[in-house]
């Protein structure tokens, strides 16, 4: 692992233009230089031999250039002096900081003992006001863990052991305080068909889930037009009740509605609902089944935040395939990569893991680099901030010292918003 | 992607001469009618000795009979031929630690039951177990769990397409299945009573257990050695543990925590019974003890530390710092932990934390047979071995390369380019139904 930290050391530049000949011709003026502020402006590059933007072809001999945590500029390095003062990172490959689309690190904690498990509350079946933001622990080990793999943001909350078990949230992998990382406070609720959401304390059969389930939006819709009428007539508002308004923001759509679902008439369930609920916006999750209703996923059109190509099949996943994200890229959906939540060993995945199985089963490089980059910010609706690397984007970066897919390679450090926050994946 | 190209004389005079030429070894009389089978143009892996581009392995009755580079292993008039060029193989993966075809043992009933056994538990039918085909895995050690200090005996399976525990079964000399004993220490075999509820009342309940078994083979002996003495009456625990005592049969013992391997060292000085550590997770801390104490290893790698208080200090490092103690390190799946058709990344995770590239294969493969006693039969590519293999479509610690074909004794039990297999290996609607056993596998160049 040595070889790995010296790839990195992280050298401040004192590049000035006359010293680098060969690169001063075609210089671009750097954007955003404003000797009159009286701050140093923070600058932080990342020169890659292979650097995939995901917004456009891989750039040979690339840098990335962000400035106070923005990406500055974009483009072959020899198009760009580098001011001086620069902090320079060396890599390889550099990749968009990878988003994990769906996890529940932060509230799991790694230890899975009761003082850090709050991924489920049992009290109550349907607990939508819960948010995520109070439980999550931005010091938790795990998130460290996945940062080192070069994962800068999480999609994580509730986990889907209940019918609907509390908020998600997204937010990046660096920060003392969720304060300091969150990027969404409330992106989705999430909702589970699954054998773990039924039984004791919950509905006890499909049918039964799916009758709860339109009751509670049904629920959402009465408060979101008892408001609305409120506001139009001037009448007293409705009491306050978190629950009803958080069914109210699943209800108008404001808020999606996280499903997971994995057998295939799970999925029809999802899918019947997303008609009698147009205003809902369903994003489908795990999804092991989805290729025997593909023709009716495709038709409606739901985004897919699929299970990990590695899942473990069995009981409701045992159909699962690793060739499921390539069934549903080709088929024209909108699809991500989630760590998934795991109850024991290991207590998390690694999106760069799974979305590297679904390259070799199908999907070409930049396909499987989607799942954790541009399309699973597109799916959380962050894409205007992060998921690609393009100027005036959040400066989130991952380091490889080889191709981030294979097992020898090692990611050799993780930029988020211009600031090196981990030196390298860590081996234990 | 195979192809047979059979000639049609018998190869009598050619074997005969490859004989004197020593480049066969001929263990068995020749069996008229008996085919060879050529596996021609794959780089070779063999494990136990460098690799060999463009090579040659002549496979007969189930038996490697030669491996070589091409120039140097004629292949026999009439042999069935095995186009493999472009290829790589390997020895069928040995996985040290599977709960592949649910082998569990002991019940609720109590902590100690080395009585019972795996063998009586096993379904070879499930798709699980065809999976670990699709990963390129020819042996497994069929484990019981770990919820018990002595949890049964373990059974170690030849992967064959067998309809019965039976087909699959390696059997010693006399016709016993050959297995292990399944034990564990920590957390998990904790419980209320009769489960101890510590780990010096785990430490106690075990030694006493074994106290037991050293007076009944004393007892034996005696019988044994004294006709007017009476042997002890029939106990099937003590008689496992006995067969412990004596080395046939080799512990299996769960561990996570540093202190842990330490009592399974002393237990296993004390008693004198032959041990390999499963899963080792903080096997880094006490490398060098257990390097001294000769004592392998078999490892389990997974993508994050936790997920229980004993795995905190889980590392990717494990199988590099045991090899460079001197400790002989072999990698397990535990499938259902880690699937059996990923078992080759456990080695490619292994090498990205350091493990040298050789060891991390013969962690997958001769150093797991070595821990089960199979290594004269299985683990390399040598002369008199075993023809199980596995065949890749490039290097072994890539993420790109996946089995393409799996063979056991020298029949092929896996194609991915069969429809059925690539669903087990692939995965898909109806990869997790049981898989329905039907004849197969004639040995087509053999008339058999």
């Amino acid at each position: 692992m040595k070889s790995t930290f010296l790839a990195l050391a992280a050298t401040v530049a004192a590049l000035v233009p006359g010293l680098v000949p060969d690169l001063a011709t075609n210089a671009d003026p750097v954007p955003n230089q404003d000797s009159a502020r009286p701050r140093a402006v923070e600058r932080l590059a990342v020169r890659a031999g292979l650097l995939h933007t995901m917004a456009g072809a891989p750039i040979e001999n690339g840098v990335v250039l962000v400035e106070d945590g923005r990406i500055a500029y974009v483009g072959p390095a020899a198009n760009l002096v580098l001011p001086q003062g620069t902090t320079v990172l060396d890599a390889a490959v550099a990749v968009p900081g990878l988003i994990d689309a769906h996890t529940c690190v932060g509230l799991a904690g790694w230890l899975n003992t009761p003082h850090d498990q709050d991924e489920v509350d049992r009290s109550a079946p349907a607990q939508p006001e819960l948010r995520a933001i109070d439980a999550y622990d931005p010091r938790e080990p795990l998130v460290a863990w996945l940062r080192g793999f070069g994962v800068t943001t999480v999609h994580t909350g509730h986990a889907p052991l209940a019918l609907i078990s509390g908020q998600t949230m997204v937010a990046k992998t660096a920060g003392d305080t969720i304060e300091e990382a969150l990027v969404v406070g409330e992106a989705m609720v999430a909702a589970s068909l699954t054998d773990e959401a039924r039984g004791p304390g919950g509905p006890g059969t499909r049918a039964k889930a799916l009758a709860e389930l339109r009751r509670l939006l049904l629920e959402g819709e009465a408060h979101a037009a008892a408001v609305v009428k409120a506001a139009e007539t001037g009448e007293e508002p409705p009491a306050r009740d978190l629950r009803k308004e958080a069914l109210a923001r699943i209800a108008s759509g404001a808020t999606p509605l996280l499903v997971t679902a994995q057998r295939a008439h799970d999925i029809a369930n999802v899918l019947r609902l997303a008609r009698e609920f147009a205003d809902v916006r369903f994003v489908l999750d795990g999804a092991a089944e989805a290729p025997l209703v593909l023709d009716e996923l495709v038709a409606a059109g739901l985004p897919v935040v699929v299970h990990p190509t590695m899942y473990r099949a069995g009981g409701e996943t045992k159909n699962l395939s690793m060739e499921t994200p390539r069934i549903l890229v080709e088929a024209g959906l909108l699809v991500a990569m989630q760590s998934g939540y795991e109850a024991y060993v290991p207590r998390t995945r690694v999106v760069l893991f799974e979305a590297a199985v679904a390259a070799r089963y199908g999907l070409s490089f930049e396909q499987a680099l989607a799942l954790v980059t541009r399309d699973a910010a597109r799916l959380l609706g962050v894409d205007a901030r992060i998921g690609t690397l393009e100027v005036g984007k959040d400066g989130d970066i991952a380091l490889f010292d080889g191709d981030p897919f294979e097992y020898r390679t090692h990611c050799i450090g993780t930029v988020i918003e211009g600031r090196l926050v981990s030196a390298g994946e860590r081996t234990r | 992607m195979l192809q047979r190209t059979t000639a049609a004389r018998a190869a009598t005079t050619t074997v005969c001469l490859l004989v004197a030429l020593g480049i066969l070894r001929a263990e068995e009389p020749e069996r008229p009618g008996r085919a060879v089978r050529a596996f021609v143009g794959a780089r070779l892996v063999p494990i136990a000795s460098p690799a060999i581009d463009d090579g040659v392995v002549l496979v007969e009755n189930g038996r490697i009979t030669a491996i070589g580079a091409r120039a140097a292993v004629p292949v026999p008039d009439g042999a069935d031929v095995v186009d493999l060029a472009g290829l790589v193989l390997m020895p069928g993966l040995v996985c040290t630690h599977s709960h592949v075809g649910e082998p569990f043992a002991a019940d609720g009933s109590g902590p100690l039951q080395p009585e019972v056994s795996s063998v009586d538990s096993l379904d070879v039918r499930s798709a699980s177990l065809a999976r670990a085909r699709a990963g390129g895995l020819t042996t497994i050690n069929a484990m019981p769990g770990s919820g018990h200090l002595i949890g049964g005996q373990t059974a170690y399976l030849k992967l064959k397409r067998g309809g019965t525990v039976e087909e699959l079964l390696y059997r010693f000399d006399d016709g016993a299945p050959m297995g292990g004993l399944k034990m564990a220490n920590g957390t998990n075999p904790q419980g209320d009573a009769p489960f101890p509820g510590t780990r010096a009342k785990s430490a106690a309940l075990v030694r006493e257990r074994f106290i037991a078994a050293q007076r009944h083979r004393a007892l034996v002996d005696a019988a044994a050695a004294d006709p007017t003495k009476e042997p002890p009456a029939r106990d099937l625990g003590l008689e496992a543990l006995v067969e412990v005592l004596e080395g046939r049969r080799i512990v299996h013992h769960h561990t996570h925590r540093h202190d842990d391997i330490m009592t399974v060292l002393r237990l296993a000085d004390e008693f004198d019974f032959r041990v390999v550590l499963h899963h080792v997770s903080e096997g880094w801390k006490v490398a060098d003890e257990i390097a001294a104490a000769g004592v392998p290893c078999s490892v389990i790698l997974v993508d994050a530390p936790g997920g229980k208080l004993e795995a905190q200090d889980l590392s990717y490092d494990t199988a590099r710092v045991l090899h460079e103690a001197g400790a002989a390190v072999a990698l397990h799946t535990d499938d259902y932990i880690t699937d059996s058709r990923l078992f080759l990344r456990s080695a490619g995770l292994a090498v990205r934390a350091g493990l040298p590239e050789d060891a991390a294969l013969a962690a997958l493969t001769l150093a797991g047979a070595r821990m089960l006693d199979l290594d004269e039969r299985i683990g390399s590519l040598e002369v008199g071995k075993d023809a199980d293999f596995c065949v890749l479509d490039g290097d072994p610690l890539s993420v790109y390369t996946q089995v393409q074909e799996t063979w056991v004794l020298g029949e092929r039990v896996f194609d991915r380019d069969d429809p059925a297999d690539r669903l087990l290996a692939v995965g898909g609607p109806g990869a997790g139904d049981e898989r329905i056993f039907t004849s197969c596998c004639a040995f087509v160049g053999g008339g058999q």
